[in-house]
C-alpha cells in the first residue's frame, strides 16, 4: 500500500513534540521502521527525523546507515547534499525569505536587509538567543504576491518587515513591545 | 433558498488572509440556514485574492475581491448570506468589492481553461464534485481502449512536455510501452523550482485528482505498476492536499487494485524534495527518489528505458500528465486544433513579479508575450515602465518590450535564443539593474549546481566573479570578453541544462541592456556569497580607486582552481 509522506517543508516549524527530549537514535529507528518496504526511503526517513527532532543530529547518521545497510558516508552525503536538512537545532521560529527573481522584482533584496536588521540575525543563521533562524529560499510558488516568505511552514505574501517581525520573538536586547500582527495575515 | 460561499484554500490566497476571511464567514454561516462554505482552489486572479464567491440556488457565481478579513463584517452587513448579488438594487450587488459574475470577468472569460478547467471551480477534495465536472471521463475512455491506441491518441494531440524541453509526450510513452521489464514506473515531476511559476502548485491544491487520473492513464498506456509524485518541500499545502486526494482515490477505487473494474493495478506514492533546484532535472529527480544525492545522470541511457531503479520510466511534468485526461475526453483533434506551429493545445502561463494583475493565464499557444504582460498583466505593479521580462525561469532569457510581439511558441522563442519553459513570465520595471540579474543567474547556478561537471560547478563561480569585476569597473572590456568565453564553455561543455542554459539569461541581459554593464562602477566584493548587499562583506572590496590592484589579482576564468569547496548545494 501507499505510504503518503506528508513531510515538513522548507522552514517547517520546529517541533514542540516529545521528540525534542527523546533519544535521537530511538526516534531514528522508529522512523525507519515506519518506512520499511518503501523504495528508496532515505529522503522520507530524513524528513521524518527532522520533523520529530527539528534537525538531523550527527549521531543518527550511523543509526540510519546500519538500519538501511548503507555506509555512513552514503547517508552523510545525502544529508549534506540537500539544503533542507539541518545539522543543528533551529531557532524557535524559522523564517525563510524568498530571494528568487520574481520576488527580487518587488524588492526582496531590500526586504532581506530590513529583516536582518530588525530581527538581529543574518540570512543563513540562527540568532544567538535561539529565537529565530533566518533562511533564504528560492521561490515558494507565490510569485504574483511577492515578496514572499515562509514562517514555520506557513507561506506569506506581500511581506513587509513588520509582517515578519510580528511573528518572531524580539531579540532579547530589543525594546519591549513588538508591532501588532498586521491585518490580512491573521488566521 | 440555498447558498454557497467560496473562500479559496490555495496557499497564495491563504498567504494574504484567506483563512481569516473563511473563519469569519464560517462563524456567521454557522448561524444561517442553508449556507455552505466551500474552500475551493484559486481562480488564478491572484491580485484579487482573497477572492470570495457567492452562488444562490446553484445560480452563477458572483465574485468579491480582494476581501481582507476586516472587510467581512461589511460584506455580511450588505447581505453576503442573504441577499441576491444578481439583483442590481441589492446592497450586496452595490458593494465596492463586488466584481460581477465570475465567469464573465474579462480577464477570465478571455482564457481557454482546459488543464485548469476545474481549478477554483470545485472543492479540491470532493470526489463527487470531481465526477460532476467531468472527472474520470478520460480514464474511463483510456480503459476502454487498447494501450497502443491511448499512446496514439496522446501523440496525435500534439501534447508536448510542459516541464521545459517540450518533448512530445506520446513519443516518450511509446518508448516506455515498447520496453519490457519486471516493473515500470510513472514519475510526475512537481518540483517546479523556476521562479515565477506556480501552475503545478495551484493544480495540486485546486484539482489534485486530475494529476492522479493522468498518471493512471499513463500507467494503463505503458503498463506501469507504480507511480511517484515528486513535490518540492517549499509546497507544504500541495503535499497535504495531494496526500489526502490519494487516500480518497484509493477509497473510490481510482487507485490500487483492479481500478474501476478494469483489471489495472496502480499504486501512487507522494514524495517530498529537500530544497535542491537540480531535483527538477529528471535524472536528478530519479536519484533523489532512489534516496541518493541528486547528482545528474549522463544520458543515454534514457530514463524511458532505464529510469527509476533502472526500470523503464515515464517522467513527465505535472501539467503534462494532468492535461492527458482532458485530451482524451475532448478528443486529440480538438486539442490539436488549438495553438500554432508545432506548439499545440493550451499552455498555462503564469504572470508574476512586478505586475499589476498577476496570476494564471491558460490560453492557446500563439498569444504574444506583450498580451500576457499588458492585456492580462496590466503592466507593472509599481506603475513604472516595464524594462525586462524573464520567460521560462532562472535559465530563461530576459526580453525587452521591443520583443513583445513574440508569439508564445517553443520554436519562435528558440529562434531568438529564448525559451518558453514552464510558462513563467516575470516582469521587472525600469529600476532593475540587469548586471545584477546576470550576476544572480550565475550565483544561482553556482549555488544549485549538482557538482558533477566542471563547466557548471566552477564556471558559474567564475561567472559571478567576472560579473563582479565588470560591475566594479575592473578591465571591463577584457572581462566582458572573458564572460562571453565562459558562457560558450558552459553552453557547450555542461552535462545538463543547468550549466548549459545559465548563459541564456546572462547573454540576453548583455545583448539587450549593454548600458547596465557600463554604469558608474560600484564598490563590489568579488565573489561574495550573497548578491545585493556588497558593502557589508568581509571579503576584499574593490573600488574604482584600487581597480588596477584588483585586476592584477583577478585570475582568468576557467583556469584557476575552484574556490567553491562545497561541491553540493
Ligand atoms: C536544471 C533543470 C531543472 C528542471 N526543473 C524542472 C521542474 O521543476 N519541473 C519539470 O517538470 N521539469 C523540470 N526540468 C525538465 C526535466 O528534466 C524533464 O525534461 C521533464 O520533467 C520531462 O517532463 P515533460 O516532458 O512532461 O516536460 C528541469 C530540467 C533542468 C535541466
Ligand atoms: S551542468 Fe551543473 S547541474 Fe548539470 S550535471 Fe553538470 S554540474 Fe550538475
Ligand atoms: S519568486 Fe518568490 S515566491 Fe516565487
Amino acid at each position: 500500500m501507499h505510504a503518503g509522506c506528508v513531510s515538513n517543508g522548507a522552514s517547517s516549524p520546529p517541533p514542540t513534540a516529545p521528540g525534542a527530549t527523546a533519544d535521537p537514535a530511538e526516534v531514528a529507528r522508529s522512523v525507519v521502521a515506519a518506512h520499511r518496504g518503501d523504495r528508496g526511503a532515505l529522503l522520507p526517513i530524513l524528513h521524518g527525523v527532522q520533523h520529530a527532532l527539528g534537525y538531523v543530529p550527527t549521531e543518527v547518521v550511523p543509526v540510519i546507515a546500519a538500519e538501511l545497510n548503507l555506509s555512513r558516508a552514503d547517508v552523510h552525503g545525502v544529508v549534506s547534499f540537500y539544503r533542507d536538512f539541518r545539522r543543528t537545532s533551529p531557532g524557535r521560529t524559522v523564517v525563510g525569505l524568498c530571494r528568487a527573481e520574481a520576488c527580487q522584482a518587488v524588492g526582496a533584496d531590500a526586504l532581506a536587509a530590513q529583516v536582518e536588521a530588525r530581527l538581529g540575525v543574518e540570512c543563513g543563521a540562527t540568532r544567538a538567543d535561539g529565537g529565530v533562524t533566518l533562511d533564504e529560499v528560492f521561490c515558494l510558488g507565490n510569485c504574483a504576491l511577492g515578496p514572499a516568505a515562509i514562517v514555520d511552514g506557513r507561506v506569506l505574501g506581500r511581506v513587509t518587515v513588520d509582517t515578519v517581525a510580528a511573528l518572531v520573538d524580539s531579540p532579547a536586547d530589543a525594546p519591549a513591545g513588538s508591532p501588532a500582527q498586521p491585518e490580512g495575515v491573521g488566521a | 433558498m440555498s447558498r454557497t460561499v467560496y473562500v479559496p484554500r490555495d496557499s497564495a490566497a491563504r498567504s494574504v488572509g484567506a483563512d481569516g476571511v473563511a473563519a469569519r464567514v464560517g462563524q456567521a454561516a454557522a448561524g444561517a440556514d442553508g449556507v455552505t462554505l466551500v474552500r475551493n482552489g484559486s481562480r488564478g486572479l491572484l491580485w484579487l485574492e482573497p477572492l470570495v464567491e457567492v452562488s444562490v440556488d446553484g445560480g452563477p457565481r458572483h465574485a468579491f475581491g480582494p476581501v481582507a478579513p476586516r472587510d467581512v463584517a461589511g460584506l455580511l452587513e450588505a447581505g453576503l448570506l442573504d441577499a441576491d448579488p444578481a439583483d442590481p438594487s441589492s446592497a450586496l450587488a452595490g458593494h465596492p468589492l463586488h466584481l460581477g459574475e465570475t465567469e464573465k470577468l474579462e480577464w477570465l472569460a478571455s482564457q481557454n481553461r482546459l488543464t485548469f478547467g476545474r481549478v477554483g471551480v470545485v472543492d479540491p477534495l470532493s470526489a463527487d464534485d470531481y465526477l460532476a465536472h467531468g472527472g474520470t471521463e478520460g480514464l474511463r475512455k483510456a480503459l476502454s481502449m487498447a494501450p497502443e491506441e491511448v499512446v496514439a491518441e496522446v501523440t496525435a494531440s500534439g501534447l508536448r512536455g510542459r516541464g521545459g524541453a517540450g518533448f512530445p509526450a506520446g513519443v516518450k510513452w511509446k518508448t516506455v510501452a515498447d520496453a519490457t521489464a519486471d516493473i515500470k514506473f510513472i514519475c510526475c515531476n512537481a518540483d517546479e523550482g523556476d521562479s515565477g511559476t506556480f501552475a503545478d502548485r495551484m493544480l495540486l491544491e485546486g484539482d489534485p485528482f486530475s494529476t492522479i487520473e493522468g498518471m493512471t492513464v499513463a500507467a494503463s498506456a505503458v503498463g506501469a505498476r507504480e507511480g511517484y509524485v515528486y513535490i518540492r518541500s517549499e509546497y507544504p499545502d500541495a503535499v497535504a492536499t495531494l496526500t489526502s486526494a490519494v487516500e480518497i482515490a484509493y477509497a473510490r477505487g481510482w487507485l490500487g487494485e483492479n481500478i474501476l473494474g478494469s483489471g489495472l493495478d496502480f499504486d501512487l506514492f507522494v514524495r517530498v524534495g529537500a530544497g535542491a533546484y537540480i531535483c527538477g532535472e529528471e535524472t536528478s529527480m530519479l536519484e533523489s527518489l532512489e534516496g541518493k544525492r541528486a547528482v545528474v545522470r549522463a544520458k543515454p541511457p534514457l530514463p524511458a528505458l532505464q529510469g527509476l531503479f533502472g526500470r523503464p520510466t515515464v517522467v513527465n511534468n505535472l501539467l503534462t500528465l494532468a492535461t492527458v485526461p482532458a485530451v482524451l475526453s475532448g478528443g486529440a483533434q480538438a486539442y490539436a486544433d488549438l495553438g500554432v506551429g508545432r506548439s499545440r493545445g493550451t499552455q498555462v502561463f503564469q504572470v508574476a513579479g512586478n505586475v499589476r494583475q498577476g496570476g494564471i493565464v491558460e490560453t492557446a499557444f500563439g498569444v504574444t508575450l506583450g498580451e500576457l504582460v499588458e492585456r492580462w498583466g496590466g503592466g507593472t505593479a509599481s506603475g513604472r515602465p516595464v524594462r525586462a521580462v524573464q520567460v521560462g525561469g532562472p535559465l530563461g532569457a530576459y526580453l525587452p518590450p521591443s520583443r513583445f510581439d513574440l508569439p508564445m511558441d517553443y520554436e519562435a522563442f528558440a529562434a531568438v535564443k529564448a525559451m518558453v519553459g514552464h510558462g513563467g513570465v516575470v516582469v521587472f520595471d525600469d529600476t532593475v539593474d540587469m548586471a545584477v540579474m546576470a550576476r544572480f543567474a550565475m550565483h544561482f547556478c553556482a549555488e544549485e549546481s549538482c557538482g558533477k561537471c566542471t563547466p557548471c560547478r566552477i564556471g558559474a563561480t567564475r561567472g559571478v566573479e567576472t560579473l563582479d569585476r565588470i560591475r566594479a569597473g575592473v578591465d571591463r572590456e577584457k572581462n566582458l570578453a572573458l564572460l562571453d568565453d565562459l558562457c560558450t564553455l558552459m553552453t557547450d561543455g555542461s552535462l545538463c541544462a543547468m550549466g548549459g542554459l545559465t548563459p541564456m539569461p546572462v547573454r540576453s541581459a548583455i545583448e539587450h541592456w549593454p548600458e547596465d554593464f557600463h554604469r558608474e562602477p560600484v564598490p563590489v566584493s568579488i565573489g561574495r556569497h550573497r548578491p545585493g548587499r556588497d558593502a557589508a562583506s568581509a571579503g576584499p572590496v574593490y573600488t574604482p580607486a584600487n581597480a588596477s590592484v584588483a585586476a592584477s589579482l583577478g585570475a582568468p576564468a576557467g583556469s584557476a582552481p575552484s574556490t567553491n569547496e562545497e561541491v553540493a548545494p
